[in-house]
């Protein structure tokens, strides 16, 4: 990525930093829409959980979880439902976008994890948790921010399957089937939701650890001052 | 690297990317009280419009065996008004009218002299639960041909003794699964479940099963379309 590094040079005082350009516009667009949508999609869908808080069959059921209302968008399960399917497209035509965007510009390279991260994964694992040395950076995500964007991806696709099983449990059958029938679907939806809401709360964490030029990067795609540039 | 970029040039590069963002605030529309009503309705309808897309008039429900049939008494009772609207069966008839050759009333021995289709299929509420059930009737399809309804016409809409009122696309009132219900778990159907004539649509979400039939309409174009969908669910909402 350092192809794409420049110096800036404060024309004042004659300091010279470097930035690089680390977020492609369609990756920047696609991140915020996202971050609407996904919020839309889990106040929206944890209204909808509130109509039958539980899972399975068993009527009557005995509630698993007393969400509240405060904390739900929609008001009501048909109000619900329309921020949900209304939102599920704007989150599938993001992923679309994204992904393939990713694919065909070749940026997937920054992002995926792949074996060749395997080795750098305990070095940093023992940075982050057990105060160990931080291992050089070389490229714009560490293997374990290279494993988690790649996971949250992962459970973004899974988040669509396990819900347009939920949706279409006829006319997708073998897509509820493959998940273990319709009941597991629902489950599993339910499940990615909040995995996905631990990966969020970890990203928020290491966005405020990570300074102001991390956070602007992702608006303008420029990061002055990286750390695998300037090292 | 290339040579050093002074950094008013570089905060204007900024700006220009920053500014290429703003499409994202045309979510924003969603938060305004006017336009969030017209765009969640459109959203609703392009997820109906797709839903009608993916029915296919071939593919059916899943079936399940004996075994997995949910116990009748627990099978729960959902209603938008009373659990029985005290129908008399004695005079009970089913009326017919709209885009068919035949209008009138029909009886129920009259629907009963169709050949009997039974079907444990799974009934899906709105609400997220669902069972798995027998039910046992004539299909829709058969009774349309006997009323001699207009092939090109595209929605049959009905009404109920409790004044719910529901309405269905031609593709899915064709569909093999679609019953005119008078029989669940093998006995005429009781008060609670909408005797003596109910829909049962396994393709469809359990609020489209419109319980206490009193009449049926084959239309070209949709002046009623149903009870929860007027009160803002999904009209098409496919399974």
């Amino acid at each position: 990525m350092s192809t794409h590094a420049i110096a800036v040079e404060n024309v004042k005082s004659g300091a010279v930093t470097t930035a690089v350009y680390e977020h492609p516009f369609v990756v920047r667009l696609c991140h915020w829409i996202n971050a609407v949508a996904l919020f839309v999609l889990v106040g929206s869908g944890l209204q909808i959980f509130r109509a039958f808080p539980s899972f399975g069959a068993k009527i009557p059921q005995k509630d698993l979880l007393h969400w509240p209302k405060a904390f739900a968008i929609g008001g009501w399960l048909g109000g619900a439902l329309q921020w949900h399917l209304t939102f599920m497209w704007i989150y599938i035509a993001t992923g679309i976008l994204y992904i393939g965007y990713q694919i065909f510009s070749g940026n997937y390279k920054q992002v995926l994890f792949t074996r060749r991260d395997l080795p750098g994964v305990w070095p940093m694992v023992r940075h982050y948790f057990f105060f160990g040395q931080k291992p050089p950076v070389k490229e714009a995500y560490n293997p374990l921010q290279k494993h988690a964007y790649t996971s949250a991806i992962a459970l973004g696709v899974l988040s669509v399957l396990t819900g347009l099983a939920v949706w279409k449990p006829v006319q997708l059958s073998w897509l509820a089937w493959m998940m273990g029938g319709f009941h597991l679907a629902r489950l599993w939806h339910f499940l990615i939701m909040w995995a996905i809401l631990a990966f969020v709360f970890g990203h928020l964490v290491m966005v405020i650890l990570h300074g102001w030029d991390n956070f602007v990067s992702m608006f303008t795609g420029w990061k002055k001052n990286p750390e695998y540039v300037s090292e | 690297m290339k040579s050093a970029t002074d950094d008013r040039k570089f905060k204007a590069i900024n700006r220009r990317e920053l500014l290429k963002l703003t499409p994202v605030l045309a979510l924003g529309a969603f938060a305004i009280p006017k336009l969030q009503k017209p765009l969640l309705k459109s959203g609703l309808a392009f997820s109906d419009w797709a839903s009608a897309r993916l029915f296919r008039t071939g593919h059916l429900a899943p079936t399940f065996p004996e075994s997995a049939l949910t116990p009748f008494n627990k099978f729960p009772v959902n209603d938008y008004d009373v659990d029985n609207p005290e129908i008399d069966f004695d005079k009970w008839t089913l009326t017919v009218g709209g885009a068919v050759q035949k209008p009138g009333d029909y009886t129920l021995a009259q629907i009963q002299e169709l050949p009997k289709t039974a079907q444990n299929t799974r009934h899906v509420c709105v609400e997220g639960w669902d069972v798995i059930g027998r039910f046992c009737g004539v299909q829709l399809s058969d009774f349309l041909k006997v009323i001699g309804a207009d092939p090109g016409a595209r929605f049959v809409t009905v009404e109920c003794a409790d004044d719910y009122y529901e309405s269905l696309d031609l593709a899915t009132a064709m569909h093999p699964q679609t019953l005119l219900c008078y029989e669940m778990y093998d006995k005429p159907l009781t008060p609670e479940h909408g005797a003596p004539l109910r829909l049962n649509i396994p393709t469809k979400i359990g609020y489209k099963q419109a319980k206490y039939l009193t009449a049926l309409h084959v239309t070209h174009v949709l002046d009623k379309v149903g009870y929860w969908e007027d009160q803002g669910y999904s009209y098409f909402y496919g399974l």
